[in-house]
Protein backbone atom coordinates (compact mmCIF):
# COMPACT_ATOMS: atom_id res chain seq x y z
CA UNK A 1 0.00 0.00 0.00
CA UNK A 2 1.40 3.04 -1.17
CA UNK A 3 1.53 5.77 1.69
CA UNK A 4 -0.27 9.05 1.52
CA UNK A 5 1.17 12.52 1.44
CA UNK A 6 0.43 14.69 4.36
CA UNK A 7 0.07 17.89 1.83
CA UNK A 8 0.58 20.42 5.08
CA UNK A 9 1.16 20.21 8.71
CA UNK A 10 1.11 23.68 10.97
CA UNK A 11 3.78 23.05 13.92
CA UNK A 12 3.71 24.94 17.32
CA UNK A 13 7.25 23.92 18.79
CA UNK A 14 8.40 24.98 22.02
CA UNK A 15 11.80 26.57 21.48
CA UNK A 16 14.03 27.37 24.51
CA UNK A 17 17.68 28.29 24.60
CA UNK A 18 19.35 26.69 26.98
CA UNK A 19 18.12 26.10 30.62
CA UNK A 20 18.12 29.67 31.84
CA UNK A 21 16.19 31.11 28.62
CA UNK A 22 12.50 31.77 29.31
CA UNK A 23 11.92 29.91 26.14
CA UNK A 24 7.97 30.05 24.08
CA UNK A 25 6.05 28.89 20.94
CA UNK A 26 7.32 29.24 17.63
CA UNK A 27 5.10 27.76 14.82
CA UNK A 28 6.38 25.90 12.06
CA UNK A 29 4.80 25.19 8.43
CA UNK A 30 6.08 21.69 6.81
CA UNK A 31 4.67 20.05 3.73
CA UNK A 32 4.51 16.65 1.60
CA UNK A 33 5.11 14.37 4.80
CA UNK A 34 4.55 10.66 4.17
CA UNK A 35 2.21 9.02 6.53
CA UNK A 36 4.57 6.18 6.60
CA UNK A 37 7.58 8.46 8.13
CA UNK A 38 8.03 8.76 12.03
CA UNK A 39 7.06 11.48 13.93
CA UNK A 40 11.22 11.85 14.39
CA UNK A 41 11.66 11.47 10.82
CA UNK A 42 9.21 14.41 10.45
CA UNK A 43 10.91 16.33 12.53
CA UNK A 44 14.33 15.61 10.94
CA UNK A 45 12.37 17.51 7.74
CA UNK A 46 11.52 20.34 9.39
CA UNK A 47 15.47 20.41 10.78
CA UNK A 48 16.46 20.30 7.25
CA UNK A 49 14.00 23.06 6.21
CA UNK A 50 15.39 24.83 9.06
CA UNK A 51 19.36 24.03 8.45
CA UNK A 52 18.74 25.57 4.63
CA UNK A 53 17.18 28.49 5.87
CA UNK A 54 19.89 29.50 7.71
CA UNK A 55 17.64 28.89 10.87
CA UNK A 56 18.96 26.63 14.25
CA UNK A 57 17.03 23.32 13.99
CA UNK A 58 14.57 21.84 17.04
CA UNK A 59 16.59 20.10 19.31
CA UNK A 60 14.81 16.65 20.82
CA UNK A 61 16.07 13.39 21.95
CA UNK A 62 16.32 10.10 20.03
CA UNK A 63 18.51 7.13 20.46
CA UNK A 64 17.36 3.88 19.03
CA UNK A 65 14.71 4.71 17.13
CA UNK A 66 12.86 1.51 17.84
CA UNK A 67 11.09 1.79 20.80
CA UNK A 68 13.95 0.25 23.33
CA UNK A 69 15.96 2.65 24.57
CA UNK A 70 13.98 5.08 26.38
CA UNK A 71 15.71 8.28 24.82
CA UNK A 72 12.92 10.20 22.78
CA UNK A 73 10.18 11.77 24.67
CA UNK A 74 7.74 15.20 23.55
CA UNK A 75 4.17 16.05 24.68
CA UNK A 76 2.74 15.79 21.44
CA UNK A 77 -0.63 17.55 21.49
CA UNK A 78 -1.53 16.79 25.23
CA UNK A 79 -0.26 13.70 25.47
CA UNK A 80 3.16 11.59 26.53
CA UNK A 81 4.58 9.72 23.41
CA UNK A 82 1.94 11.25 21.27
CA UNK A 83 -1.75 9.78 20.19
CA UNK A 84 -1.05 6.18 20.47
CA UNK A 85 -0.85 3.70 23.44
CA UNK A 86 1.77 1.69 24.56
CA UNK A 87 4.26 3.27 22.23
CA UNK A 88 7.25 5.74 22.33
CA UNK A 89 7.50 8.65 20.41
CA UNK A 90 9.88 6.83 17.99
CA UNK A 91 7.40 4.43 16.97
CA UNK A 92 4.97 6.43 16.55
CA UNK A 93 3.98 7.29 12.78
CA UNK A 94 2.49 10.15 10.59
CA UNK A 95 -0.40 7.72 9.56
CA UNK A 96 -1.92 9.17 13.34
CA UNK A 97 -2.53 12.57 11.81
CA UNK A 98 -4.86 14.47 9.16
CA UNK A 99 -3.91 16.66 6.43
CA UNK A 100 -3.74 20.34 7.77
CA UNK A 101 -3.53 19.37 10.85
CA UNK A 102 -1.90 21.25 13.63
CA UNK A 103 0.44 19.41 15.90
CA UNK A 104 1.56 20.34 19.68
CA UNK A 105 4.78 19.79 20.42
CA UNK A 106 6.26 20.43 23.80
CA UNK A 107 9.07 18.76 26.39
CA UNK A 108 8.13 16.58 29.29
CA UNK A 109 6.80 19.45 31.98
CA UNK A 110 7.81 18.10 35.08
CA UNK A 111 10.01 19.90 37.90
CA UNK A 112 12.38 17.58 38.48
CA UNK A 113 12.70 17.37 34.64
CA UNK A 114 14.54 21.22 33.96
CA UNK A 115 14.35 21.66 30.19
CA UNK A 116 17.95 21.99 29.08
CA UNK A 117 17.46 23.26 25.38
CA UNK A 118 13.66 23.03 23.00
CA UNK A 119 12.43 19.81 23.50
CA UNK A 120 15.15 18.08 25.77
CA UNK A 121 14.89 17.82 29.60
CA UNK A 122 17.26 16.22 31.95
CA UNK A 123 16.12 12.57 33.32
CA UNK A 124 19.06 12.48 35.51
CA UNK A 125 16.55 12.39 38.70
CA UNK A 126 15.56 9.47 37.45
CA UNK A 127 19.51 7.91 37.26
CA UNK A 128 19.95 9.96 40.80
CA UNK A 129 16.85 7.51 42.10
CA UNK A 130 18.26 4.63 40.51
CA UNK A 131 21.68 4.93 42.32
CA UNK A 132 20.09 5.36 45.59
CA UNK A 133 19.60 1.84 45.19
CA UNK A 134 17.66 0.02 42.09
CA UNK A 135 20.58 -2.02 41.95
CA UNK A 136 21.62 -5.89 43.82
CA UNK A 137 25.04 -5.90 45.41
CA UNK A 138 26.91 -8.73 44.08
CA UNK A 139 30.39 -9.43 45.34
CA UNK A 140 33.36 -10.10 42.73
CA UNK A 141 34.26 -13.77 42.08
CA UNK A 142 33.32 -16.52 39.85
CA UNK A 143 30.30 -16.16 38.04
CA UNK A 144 27.49 -17.65 39.28
CA UNK A 145 25.34 -20.22 38.21
CA UNK A 146 22.29 -18.63 36.51
CA UNK A 147 19.91 -21.46 37.23
CA UNK A 148 21.33 -22.15 40.63
CA UNK A 149 18.77 -20.55 42.18
CA UNK A 150 14.70 -21.84 41.22
CA UNK A 151 12.36 -19.01 40.68
CA UNK A 152 8.74 -19.62 39.97
CA UNK A 153 7.82 -18.80 36.63
CA UNK A 154 5.23 -16.50 37.43
CA UNK A 155 7.40 -14.18 39.67
CA UNK A 156 9.84 -14.16 36.98
CA UNK A 157 7.24 -13.15 34.82
CA UNK A 158 5.99 -10.39 36.43
CA UNK A 159 9.66 -9.41 37.03
CA UNK A 160 10.15 -9.49 33.65
CA UNK A 161 7.39 -6.80 33.59
CA UNK A 162 8.49 -4.85 35.70
CA UNK A 163 11.79 -4.99 34.06
CA UNK A 164 10.71 -3.75 30.58
CA UNK A 165 10.74 0.03 32.13
CA UNK A 166 13.25 1.69 29.67
CA UNK A 167 12.94 4.93 31.91
CA UNK A 168 11.91 7.46 29.85
CA UNK A 169 9.59 9.61 32.10
CA UNK A 170 6.68 9.77 30.34
CA UNK A 171 4.51 8.31 33.58
CA UNK A 172 5.94 11.47 35.71
CA UNK A 173 5.54 14.03 32.55
CA UNK A 174 1.61 12.77 31.92
CA UNK A 175 1.08 12.47 35.85
CA UNK A 176 -0.97 15.42 37.58
CA UNK A 177 1.44 15.42 40.23
CA UNK A 178 4.26 15.21 38.09
CA UNK A 179 4.74 11.67 40.50
CA UNK A 180 8.01 9.13 39.66
CA UNK A 181 5.57 6.34 40.70
CA UNK A 182 5.32 4.16 38.28
CA UNK A 183 9.21 4.40 37.38
CA UNK A 184 9.97 3.68 41.11
CA UNK A 185 7.24 0.88 41.62
CA UNK A 186 8.76 -0.85 38.60
CA UNK A 187 12.56 -0.59 39.53
CA UNK A 188 11.50 -2.06 43.24
CA UNK A 189 9.29 -4.51 41.68
CA UNK A 190 11.99 -6.14 39.10
CA UNK A 191 14.17 -6.72 41.75
CA UNK A 192 12.01 -7.29 45.08
CA UNK A 193 10.08 -10.17 43.49
CA UNK A 194 13.65 -11.70 42.60
CA UNK A 195 15.16 -14.12 45.19
CA UNK A 196 18.60 -12.05 44.81
CA UNK A 197 16.66 -8.83 44.95
CA UNK A 198 14.74 -9.65 48.59
CA UNK A 199 18.05 -9.19 50.17
CA UNK A 200 18.14 -5.32 49.90
CA UNK A 201 14.05 -4.73 49.51
CA UNK A 202 13.68 -3.00 52.13
CA UNK A 203 16.64 -0.68 52.09
CA UNK A 204 15.99 -0.02 48.51
CA UNK A 205 12.41 0.42 49.13
CA UNK A 206 13.11 2.71 52.22
CA UNK A 207 16.06 4.69 49.65
CA UNK A 208 14.68 5.07 46.55
CA UNK A 209 11.06 7.05 47.49
CA UNK A 210 13.16 9.04 49.60
CA UNK A 211 15.55 9.93 46.43
CA UNK A 212 12.18 10.09 44.58
CA UNK A 213 10.40 13.04 47.29
CA UNK A 214 13.68 14.72 47.59
CA UNK A 215 13.96 15.56 44.28
CA UNK A 216 10.67 17.20 43.86
CA UNK A 217 8.29 14.38 42.36
CA UNK A 218 4.79 15.08 43.39
CA UNK A 219 2.66 12.46 45.46
CA UNK A 220 0.83 9.77 43.90
CA UNK A 221 -3.04 9.77 43.92
CA UNK A 222 -3.74 6.42 42.00
CA UNK A 223 -5.32 8.03 38.67
CA UNK A 224 -3.81 5.45 36.70
CA UNK A 225 -2.63 8.38 34.09
CA UNK A 226 0.76 6.62 33.98
CA UNK A 227 -0.16 3.22 33.29
CA UNK A 228 -2.20 4.37 30.40
CA UNK A 229 0.76 6.61 28.96
CA UNK A 230 3.64 4.35 29.51
CA UNK A 231 4.72 2.72 26.50
CA UNK A 232 5.67 -0.33 28.09
CA UNK A 233 2.31 -0.89 29.78
CA UNK A 234 3.89 -1.33 33.58
CA UNK A 235 0.99 -1.59 35.60
CA UNK A 236 0.33 0.43 38.62
CA UNK A 237 -0.04 -3.25 40.65
CA UNK A 238 3.51 -2.62 40.88
CA UNK A 239 2.87 0.98 42.60
CA UNK A 240 0.69 -1.31 45.40
CA UNK A 241 3.65 -3.58 45.49
CA UNK A 242 5.84 -0.72 46.09
CA UNK A 243 3.87 0.87 48.98
CA UNK A 244 3.88 -2.97 50.83
CA UNK A 245 7.26 -2.84 50.53
CA UNK A 246 7.70 0.72 51.65
CA UNK A 247 5.49 0.38 55.01
CA UNK A 248 6.79 -2.92 55.45
CA UNK A 249 10.24 -1.43 55.51
CA UNK A 250 8.94 1.09 57.69
CA UNK A 251 6.93 -0.24 60.36
CA UNK A 252 10.67 -2.82 61.26
CA UNK A 253 12.40 0.20 61.56
CA UNK B 1 9.93 5.50 61.62
CA UNK B 2 11.14 9.08 62.42
CA UNK B 3 10.70 10.17 58.43
CA UNK B 4 7.56 8.43 57.88
CA UNK B 5 5.21 11.12 58.22
CA UNK B 6 7.06 13.71 55.58
CA UNK B 7 7.15 11.11 52.96
CA UNK B 8 5.07 10.47 50.15
CA UNK B 9 3.98 7.10 50.92
CA UNK B 10 3.73 7.86 54.58
CA UNK B 11 1.27 10.84 54.15
CA UNK B 12 -0.50 9.00 51.52
CA UNK B 13 -0.86 5.67 54.15
CA UNK B 14 -2.43 8.33 56.75
CA UNK B 15 -4.80 9.83 54.32
CA UNK B 16 -5.89 6.87 53.32
CA UNK B 17 -6.62 5.29 56.68
CA UNK B 18 -8.63 8.82 58.07
CA UNK B 19 -10.64 8.00 54.61
CA UNK B 20 -11.19 4.39 55.42
CA UNK B 21 -12.25 5.54 59.19
CA UNK B 22 -14.77 8.31 57.06
CA UNK B 23 -16.22 5.75 55.28
CA UNK B 24 -16.75 3.28 58.25
CA UNK B 25 -18.50 6.31 59.65
CA UNK B 26 -20.71 7.23 56.57
CA UNK B 27 -22.17 3.64 57.01
CA UNK B 28 -23.15 3.85 60.17
CA UNK B 29 -24.64 7.29 59.85
CA UNK B 30 -26.38 6.39 56.89
CA UNK B 31 -27.60 3.39 58.29
CA UNK B 32 -29.35 5.56 61.17
CA UNK B 33 -30.25 8.08 58.65
CA UNK B 34 -32.99 6.16 56.68
CA UNK B 35 -34.75 5.82 59.74
CA UNK B 36 -36.24 8.64 58.83
CA UNK B 37 -37.91 7.82 55.59
CA UNK B 38 -39.18 4.20 57.58
CA UNK B 39 -41.14 5.71 60.26
CA UNK B 40 -43.33 8.83 59.54
CA UNK B 41 -43.98 9.45 63.52
CA UNK B 42 -40.58 10.12 64.07
CA UNK B 43 -39.88 7.30 66.57
CA UNK B 44 -37.84 5.25 65.05
CA UNK B 45 -35.21 7.97 64.38
CA UNK B 46 -35.81 9.67 67.57
CA UNK B 47 -34.69 6.31 69.49
CA UNK B 48 -32.08 5.88 67.07
CA UNK B 49 -30.88 9.81 67.97
CA UNK B 50 -31.55 9.50 71.51
CA UNK B 51 -29.25 6.23 71.72
CA UNK B 52 -27.04 7.70 69.40
CA UNK B 53 -26.33 11.26 71.60
CA UNK B 54 -26.36 9.05 74.75
CA UNK B 55 -24.02 5.89 74.37
CA UNK B 56 -21.08 6.32 76.10
CA UNK B 57 -18.84 4.71 72.75
CA UNK B 58 -20.39 7.27 70.60
CA UNK B 59 -19.00 10.03 73.34
CA UNK B 60 -15.62 8.28 73.03
CA UNK B 61 -15.66 8.21 68.93
CA UNK B 62 -17.33 11.51 68.44
CA UNK B 63 -13.93 13.51 69.01
CA UNK B 64 -11.90 10.80 67.03
CA UNK B 65 -14.13 11.21 64.05
CA UNK B 66 -12.70 14.87 64.06
CA UNK B 67 -9.71 14.24 64.23
CA UNK B 68 -10.18 11.79 61.45
CA UNK B 69 -11.24 14.68 59.43
CA UNK B 70 -8.95 16.87 60.47
CA UNK B 71 -6.09 14.61 59.64
CA UNK B 72 -7.73 13.58 56.41
CA UNK B 73 -7.90 17.41 55.04
CA UNK B 74 -4.70 18.19 56.56
CA UNK B 75 -2.87 15.79 54.70
CA UNK B 76 -5.30 16.25 51.54
CA UNK B 77 -4.07 19.71 51.78
CA UNK B 78 -0.91 19.32 52.13
CA UNK B 79 -0.30 16.63 49.43
CA UNK B 80 -2.45 18.81 46.75
CA UNK B 81 -0.01 22.05 47.80
CA UNK B 82 3.12 19.88 47.10
CA UNK B 83 1.81 18.38 43.87
CA UNK B 84 0.79 21.77 42.30
CA UNK B 85 4.47 23.02 42.92
CA UNK B 86 5.91 20.02 41.40
CA UNK B 87 4.97 21.54 38.10
CA UNK B 88 6.38 24.73 38.33
CA UNK B 89 5.62 25.24 34.36
CA UNK B 90 2.18 23.48 33.07
CA UNK B 91 1.23 22.04 29.46
CA UNK B 92 0.05 24.68 27.02
CA UNK B 93 -2.14 21.55 25.59
CA UNK B 94 -3.15 18.49 27.60
CA UNK B 95 -5.73 15.86 27.00
CA UNK B 96 -6.35 14.16 30.14
CA UNK B 97 -9.73 12.63 29.51
CA UNK B 98 -8.37 9.08 27.68
CA UNK B 99 -6.23 8.67 30.56
CA UNK B 100 -7.97 8.72 33.94
CA UNK B 101 -11.27 8.66 35.29
CA UNK B 102 -12.67 13.06 36.05
CA UNK B 103 -13.11 12.07 39.68
CA UNK B 104 -9.17 11.05 40.53
CA UNK B 105 -8.82 14.10 38.38
CA UNK B 106 -10.71 16.50 41.17
CA UNK B 107 -10.48 14.54 44.36
CA UNK B 108 -9.38 17.86 45.81
CA UNK B 109 -12.44 19.75 44.41
CA UNK B 110 -14.83 16.92 45.12
CA UNK B 111 -13.73 16.94 48.50
CA UNK B 112 -13.64 20.90 49.13
CA UNK B 113 -17.38 20.53 47.96
CA UNK B 114 -17.92 18.05 50.06
CA UNK B 115 -16.70 20.36 53.22
CA UNK B 116 -18.56 23.51 52.68
CA UNK B 117 -21.67 20.61 52.60
CA UNK B 118 -20.47 19.12 55.86
CA UNK B 119 -20.04 23.08 57.08
CA UNK B 120 -23.86 23.75 56.11
CA UNK B 121 -24.62 19.88 57.68
CA UNK B 122 -22.97 20.33 61.34
CA UNK B 123 -24.63 24.28 61.76
CA UNK B 124 -28.08 22.93 60.79
CA UNK B 125 -28.08 20.22 63.11
CA UNK B 126 -25.31 19.18 65.23
CA UNK B 127 -25.00 22.40 66.34
CA UNK B 128 -28.61 22.90 67.16
CA UNK B 129 -28.32 19.45 68.94
CA UNK B 130 -25.31 19.90 71.14
CA UNK B 131 -26.12 23.69 71.92
CA UNK B 132 -29.43 23.56 72.45
CA UNK B 133 -29.03 27.13 74.40
CA UNK B 134 -27.32 29.46 71.32
CA UNK B 135 -29.54 27.79 68.44
CA UNK B 136 -33.14 27.13 68.36
CA UNK B 137 -34.12 24.86 71.36
CA UNK B 138 -34.97 21.49 70.67
CA UNK B 139 -38.56 19.87 71.02
CA UNK B 140 -39.02 17.38 73.33
CA UNK B 141 -41.01 14.21 72.92
CA UNK B 142 -41.48 11.00 74.47
CA UNK B 143 -41.01 7.35 72.95
CA UNK B 144 -42.39 4.40 74.93
CA UNK B 145 -42.35 6.41 78.26
CA UNK B 146 -39.15 8.23 77.70
CA UNK B 147 -38.41 11.91 77.54
CA UNK B 148 -36.32 12.58 74.56
CA UNK B 149 -35.07 15.56 72.36
CA UNK B 150 -37.30 15.61 68.94
CA UNK B 151 -34.26 15.16 66.88
CA UNK B 152 -37.26 13.90 63.60
CA UNK B 153 -39.19 17.57 63.81
CA UNK B 154 -35.66 19.17 63.59
CA UNK B 155 -34.60 17.39 60.35
CA UNK B 156 -38.00 16.89 58.51
CA UNK B 157 -38.79 20.42 59.10
CA UNK B 158 -35.90 21.69 57.73
CA UNK B 159 -36.69 19.81 54.60
CA UNK B 160 -39.99 20.25 54.37
CA UNK B 161 -39.73 24.05 54.49
CA UNK B 162 -36.59 24.78 52.53
CA UNK B 163 -36.25 23.36 49.09
CA UNK B 164 -33.19 25.08 49.09
CA UNK B 165 -31.24 23.26 51.38
CA UNK B 166 -33.20 20.00 49.99
CA UNK B 167 -31.21 20.57 46.43
CA UNK B 168 -27.81 21.08 49.05
CA UNK B 169 -28.30 17.70 50.37
CA UNK B 170 -28.81 16.24 47.48
CA UNK B 171 -25.57 17.80 45.92
CA UNK B 172 -23.67 16.97 48.80
CA UNK B 173 -24.79 13.37 48.31
CA UNK B 174 -23.68 13.37 44.64
CA UNK B 175 -20.15 14.57 45.08
CA UNK B 176 -19.48 12.74 48.32
CA UNK B 177 -20.19 9.92 45.87
CA UNK B 178 -18.22 10.88 43.01
CA UNK B 179 -15.44 11.41 45.99
CA UNK B 180 -16.07 8.15 46.96
CA UNK B 181 -16.08 6.35 43.02
CA UNK B 182 -12.15 6.92 43.55
CA UNK B 183 -11.27 7.20 47.06
CA UNK B 184 -12.81 3.85 47.74
CA UNK B 185 -10.28 1.50 45.47
CA UNK B 186 -7.42 4.31 45.78
CA UNK B 187 -6.92 3.94 49.99
CA UNK B 188 -6.72 0.24 49.41
CA UNK B 189 -3.87 0.49 46.61
CA UNK B 190 -2.22 3.21 48.79
CA UNK B 191 -1.79 0.87 51.51
CA UNK B 192 -0.79 -1.64 49.20
CA UNK B 193 -3.26 -3.87 49.35
CA UNK B 194 -4.34 -3.70 45.60
CA UNK B 195 -2.99 -6.50 42.83
CA UNK B 196 -4.34 -7.28 39.14
CA UNK B 197 -7.16 -9.49 40.50
CA UNK B 198 -8.41 -7.24 43.14
CA UNK B 199 -7.76 -3.83 41.18
CA UNK B 200 -10.62 -5.08 39.29
CA UNK B 201 -13.40 -6.21 42.27
CA UNK B 202 -11.87 -2.83 44.14
CA UNK B 203 -12.90 -0.34 41.33
CA UNK B 204 -16.24 -2.49 41.35
CA UNK B 205 -16.91 -2.66 44.27
CA UNK B 206 -16.06 1.14 44.59
CA UNK B 207 -18.45 2.29 42.08
CA UNK B 208 -21.22 -0.36 43.79
CA UNK B 209 -20.52 1.73 47.47
CA UNK B 210 -20.33 4.96 45.82
CA UNK B 211 -23.51 4.62 44.10
CA UNK B 212 -25.28 3.50 47.63
CA UNK B 213 -23.82 6.44 49.59
CA UNK B 214 -25.13 8.28 47.19
CA UNK B 215 -28.46 7.79 46.47
CA UNK B 216 -28.95 6.54 50.06
CA UNK B 217 -28.10 10.16 51.31
CA UNK B 218 -29.98 11.77 48.79
CA UNK B 219 -33.24 9.75 49.14
CA UNK B 220 -33.76 11.54 52.37
CA UNK B 221 -34.60 14.94 51.40
CA UNK B 222 -36.20 13.78 48.44
CA UNK B 223 -38.25 11.84 50.13
CA UNK B 224 -39.25 15.27 52.58
CA UNK B 225 -39.21 17.09 49.54
CA UNK B 226 -41.81 15.27 47.47
CA UNK B 227 -44.41 14.90 50.32
CA UNK B 228 -44.27 11.40 51.47
CA UNK B 229 -43.52 12.22 55.01
CA UNK B 230 -46.28 14.23 54.87
CA UNK B 231 -46.54 18.35 55.26
C1 LIG C 1 -16.98 12.10 54.58
C2 LIG C 1 -16.05 12.66 53.93
C3 LIG C 1 -14.90 12.02 53.20
C4 LIG C 1 -14.64 10.69 52.93
C5 LIG C 1 -15.45 9.48 53.34
C6 LIG C 1 -13.40 10.65 52.19
C7 LIG C 1 -12.78 9.49 51.75
C8 LIG C 1 -11.59 9.44 51.05
C9 LIG C 1 -10.87 8.26 50.71
C10 LIG C 1 -11.26 6.84 51.08
C11 LIG C 1 -9.75 8.63 50.01
C12 LIG C 1 -8.67 7.72 49.43
C13 LIG C 1 -7.40 7.81 50.22
C14 LIG C 1 -6.16 7.45 49.46
O1 LIG C 1 -6.17 7.04 48.33
O2 LIG C 1 -5.09 7.60 50.03
C15 LIG C 1 -9.77 10.04 49.92
C16 LIG C 1 -8.80 10.79 49.26
C17 LIG C 1 -8.78 12.16 49.20
N1 LIG C 1 -9.66 13.03 49.83
FE1 LIG C 1 -11.30 12.47 50.90
N2 LIG C 1 -12.94 11.93 51.99
C18 LIG C 1 -13.84 12.79 52.60
C19 LIG C 1 -13.73 14.17 52.67
C20 LIG C 1 -12.71 14.93 52.09
C21 LIG C 1 -12.54 16.34 52.22
C22 LIG C 1 -13.43 17.23 53.08
C23 LIG C 1 -11.44 16.68 51.46
C24 LIG C 1 -10.77 18.02 51.18
C25 LIG C 1 -10.97 19.16 51.63
C26 LIG C 1 -10.94 15.50 50.84
C27 LIG C 1 -9.86 15.46 49.97
C28 LIG C 1 -9.26 14.30 49.52
C29 LIG C 1 -8.11 14.26 48.63
C30 LIG C 1 -7.36 15.44 48.03
C31 LIG C 1 -7.80 12.92 48.45
C32 LIG C 1 -6.60 12.40 47.67
C33 LIG C 1 -6.94 11.75 46.41
C34 LIG C 1 -6.37 10.35 46.33
O3 LIG C 1 -5.33 10.07 46.88
O4 LIG C 1 -6.99 9.51 45.71
N3 LIG C 1 -11.71 14.44 51.25
N4 LIG C 1 -10.90 10.54 50.56
S1 LIG D 1 7.34 3.22 33.94
FE1 LIG D 1 6.79 3.40 31.75
S2 LIG D 1 6.47 5.61 31.47
FE2 LIG D 1 7.60 5.39 33.39
S3 LIG D 1 9.76 5.55 32.84
FE3 LIG D 1 9.26 3.35 32.78
S4 LIG D 1 8.71 2.95 30.65
FE4 LIG D 1 8.62 5.19 30.88
S1 LIG E 1 14.59 6.63 20.61
FE1 LIG E 1 14.93 4.81 21.79
S2 LIG E 1 12.94 4.50 22.62
FE2 LIG E 1 12.56 6.13 21.24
Amino acid sequence: MADKILKELTLKIWRQKDAKSKGGFETYKIHNVSTGSSFLEMLDILNEQLVSENKEPVAFDHDCREGICGTCSLFIDGRAHGPDDDVTTCQLHMRRFEDGATITIEPWRCGAFPVIKDLIVDRGAYEKILQAGGYVSVNTGGVPDGNAIPIPKDKADEAMDAAACIGCGACAATCKNSSAMLFVAAKVSQLALLPQGKVEAARRAKAMVAKMDELGFGNCTNTGACESECPKSISIEHIARLNREFLKAKLKD
Amino acid sequence: MSNFLTSSIGKKFILSLSGLFLIAFLCVHLALNLLLIFDNSGDLFNIGAHFMATNPIIKIVEPILAIGFILHIVLASILTIQNQKARPIKYARRNQGGNCEWSSRNMYILGAVVLIFLAVHLYNFWWNIKFPTLGTPLAETTVDGVAMEDTYLLVSSLFKTSVVYCLLYILGGIFLGLHLTHGFWSAFQSIGFCNQIWRKRLECLAKIFAFIIAVGFCIIPLYFMLGFAGN
